[in-house]
């Protein structure tokens, strides 16, 4: 559209709406907040009241000392994303948000497995754990416990693949996400 | 110095004149720093009254107002107060005292999670942790209270930390990384919305709380006097265009004008300013302005899209953005003939539907014209505080406020009990205007403690009750929405007799009844020195119309 300020033809038929809409995909939203007491339950409490969903959250600190960062992901088609980052933005001590795309940024998330395999099937476990590069970090007669990183998707089809073998428990970190090549996250 | 005389340092620093509060255990050593520090201290008699009297004074004055307040039920007290503060986008700092450091966490004696319980409704809070960060707390509250969007900021400060010995610097710096609003609108975006306007054929303004924040009534009339708009405001933005004006069709709303709604109805395109599209304006949402565009003008990006998606967004302060988009639409020099029609529609709604009602056959005052005789009898001139219930909505309806700033109510949380501390702070922020309140029976009763600071402050409010014998409000829903089922609503053999009230604080009671004198008698109680509390009694079962029912589109408004 022009920005002309002449009075050439404008029909109000062509202004359009375009924020509200949902996405449908998962959002990663990574926020740079001012490491002071009570951030999270801003941050946190902000989720709730709005009735925003969080799928999963990881908190920890970044190359300066006065800032965290916080990392979230959630249902793009259950929320519109504008109106969540535009209502962080309004805390104070969120200096920064950034909405990943896909392929914009690395993923990562860890995850523990405790897995009851008995001896006659550790051989074919330790495949698995092979083939999805992770690690065996301990081991007793009736358990062992699995190390994975990766992406969702990548914890996710691991969690398939070793359950029938005895998931005893499970625990995850929530991704973390940096974005790729020079630009800041 | 103590961290507390560092504070009153800062007070002043920020041009602070007056304080209102009550104190307690956990602020004493601040209000030690009081005896002697040449700041006004206005004491209240409950909290609540103190955070009111705080939003009355920004209200009326556009400065930031200030409250204190103890530890534990002093900071409870004040929830009410900081959530109405939040709702209404009003300037208020609150400082609250803490418990000891080391009792922190601990269920220490009144002690209260301050903080935690207030996160939902700050603009930002602070709480004190090394008492050399207090003087730049203190700047950043008042910087983050009055800027952008405005908005309560809480202090809490631990008692212990509050007498510590600090090296005090004056004018410490503040530093926020991340809090810069946007003031100035984008040029592309007020162009775009110029061209709009300039091809608008059923065009309405609707303005807002944040045209009055902003200053920017200047700037809204000289848009829509030029453009010849019609224009509505909503329950926080009246006084922003004057009542008396050919272009002012009247409230928007729930219990706002026809004309107003199906205005909004109608229109194909509105320029909101300042507004935000709350469930009492839109009505049902889905069927909600039908036929328009939206140009949404606010500070806070939030606001925009939250509700009603935009078309034209304008993040911005309402004052820059008015001025410039009336520049624009100036130089595209449209044809006001275009706008000939739609006058028509609009001035045959304000003709068919005025803010009529049936007089009483005797005496009786109705509660419609008490409002008016009240207009009478102040020249229109007064500031004007009210209550929450129907006095609220036809003081809203019925006074015609001439300018900004001249009406203070509780608009976004509703509060009971909001009119007469909010007048305490008015007429001190404001001591040549008349400041007037006028009451509801009900809410009156929740912070009439403040007749006793009224009285020791002289101030010459007067406080006129509009006496139904009902929470009036909520009797009304009862009838149209629940069969007459009246369940709780009735005051009437109840209320304490308020002339004898009015005499025990100290003060002059007044009991009106007759409408043949009601305007002379309102002049004469406008004369008297002091306070003076105005039992005026009005039919019991009148209902405030028109009326949006909850829920509904504008256009089955009934009454
Ligand atoms: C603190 C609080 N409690 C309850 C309500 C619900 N409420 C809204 S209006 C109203 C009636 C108010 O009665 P009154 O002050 O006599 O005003 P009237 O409607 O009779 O003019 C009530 C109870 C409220 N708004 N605020
Ligand atoms: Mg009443």
């Amino acid at each position: 559209m022009s920005d002309s300020p002449t009075t050439d033809p404008l029909s109000l038929e062509d202004l359009h709406a375009s924020v509200g809409t949902r996405t449908g995909r998962t959002h990663v939203l990574t926020i740079l907040v001012e490491n002071k007491p009570g951030v999270l339950s801003r941050v946190a409490g902000l989720f709730a009241r709005r009735g925003f969903n969080i799928d999963t959250l990881a908190v920890g600190p970044t190359d300066d000392p006065d800032l965290s960062r916080i990392t979230l992901t959630l249902d793009g088609a259950l929320h519109p994303i504008d109106q969540v980052t535009k209502q962080l933005h309004k805390l104070i001590n969120v200096i920064k948000i950034r909405d990943l795309e896909p392929g914009e940024a690395v993923q990562r998330e860890l995850a523990m497995f405790k897995i009851s395999a008995e001896a006659t099937q550790r051989a074919e476990v330790m495949q698995i754990v092979q083939i999805f590069r992770g690690k065996i970090v301990d081991l007793s007669h009736l358990t062992m416990i699995v190390e994975i990183t990766g992406t969702n998707d990548k914890i996710a089809a691991f969690d398939e693949m070793i359950r029938p073998f005895g998931l005893v428990e499970m625990a995850r970190t929530g991704e973390i996400a940096i974005s790729r090549g020079r630009a800041e996250t | 110095m103590r961290a507390v005389d560092a504070l009153m340092e800062c007070l002043k620093a920020e041009g602070v004149e007056v304080v209102f509060g009550l104190p307690g255990g956990a602020n004493l050593p601040t209000y030690d720093a009081f005896y002697d520090a040449g700041i006004r201290h206005v004491l209240v008699r409950h909290e609540a009254g103190g955070g009111h009297a705080a939003e009355g004074y920004a209200k009326a004055t556009g400065r930031v107002g200030v409250c204190f307040g103890t530890s534990g039920p002093g900071a409870t007290n004040l929830v009410t107060p900081i959530c109405d503060a939040m709702m209404d986008s009003v300037p208020v700092v609150f400082f609250t005292g803490q418990v000891r450091t080391d009792l922190l966490g601990t269920d220490g004696f009144q002690e209260a999670d301050t903080m935690g319980m207030t996160l939902p409704m700050v603009k930002h809070s602070i709480m004190i942790q090394d008492p050399q960060d207090l003087p730049r707390a203190v700047h950043e509250a008042f910087h983050i209270a009055s800027t952008g969007r405005p908005g309560p900021v809480l202090v809490d400060i631990p008692v212990d930390l509050s007498k510590a010995d600090i090296e005090y610097i004056p004018g410490g710096e503040i530093n926020l990384p991340g809090y810069q609003p946007t003031t100035e609108g984008n040029q592309r975006q007020i162009r775009l919305a110029a061209k709009a306007l300039a091809h608008a054929k059923r065009p309405i303004i609707y303005a807002g709380g944040g045209v009055i924040n902003a200053e920017a009534s200047a700037e809204l009339i000289a848009l829509t006097r030029y453009g010849n708009f019609p224009i509505t405001a909503t329950l926080m933005g009246l006084g922003a265009y004057p009542a008396d004006d050919p272009q002012w069709v009247g409230m928007l709303g729930m219990h706002g004008t026809r004309a107003a709604n199906y205005g909004m109805d109608e229109a194909d395109l509105i320029v909101a300013a300042g507004a935000r599209f709350d469930d009492r304006i839109t009505g049902k949402l889905d069927e909600f302005a039908p036929n328009a565009k939206f140009i949404h003008i606010d500070i806070d990006p939030a606001e925009i899209s939250k509700n009603v998606p935009a078309h034209i967004p304008i993040v911005g302060d309402a004052k820059n953005v008015l001025s410039r988009l009336l520049g624009e639409y100036r130089a595209l020099d449209p044809d006001a003939s275009r706008l000939d029609d739609w006058w028509e529609k609009v001035n045959g709604w304000k003709d068919k539907y005025p803010l009529a009602y049936e007089d009483s056959e005797d005496s009786e005052i109705k509660p419609q014209f008490m409002i008016q005789a009240l207009h009478e009898a102040t020249g229109g001139n007064a500031i004007v505080t009210s209550d929450v219930g129907q006095h609220q909505m036809w003081t809203a309806q019925h006074y015609g406020f001439p300018e900004p700033r001249r009406w203070i109510n509780s608009g976004g949380l509703g509060t009971m009990g909001f009119g007469l501390p909010a007048a305490i702070g008015a007429q001190i922020g404001c001591p040549d205007t008349p400041v007037i309140v006028v009451a509801g029976d009900g809410s009156i009763q929740m912070n009439s403690q403040e007749f006793a600071t009224c009285v020791q402050e002289k101030l010459p409010i007067k406080v006129f009750i509009m006496n139904n014998g009902y929470l009036g409000m909520v009797r009304q829903w009862q009838e149209l929405f629940w069969d007459h089922r009246y369940s709780q609503v009735d005051l009437q053999d109840h209320s304490p007799d308020w002339v004898k009230l009015a005499e025990a604080y100290g003060m002059q009671g007044v009991q009106l009844t007759k409408k043949e004198s009601l305007i002379g008698d309102m002049k004469r109680i406008m004369d008297m020195d002091g306070p003076v509390l105005v039992d005026v009694r009005v039919t019991r079962e009148e209902n405030t119309y028109p009326m949006i029912p909850s829920g509904e589109p504008a256009r089955n408004m009934v009454g």
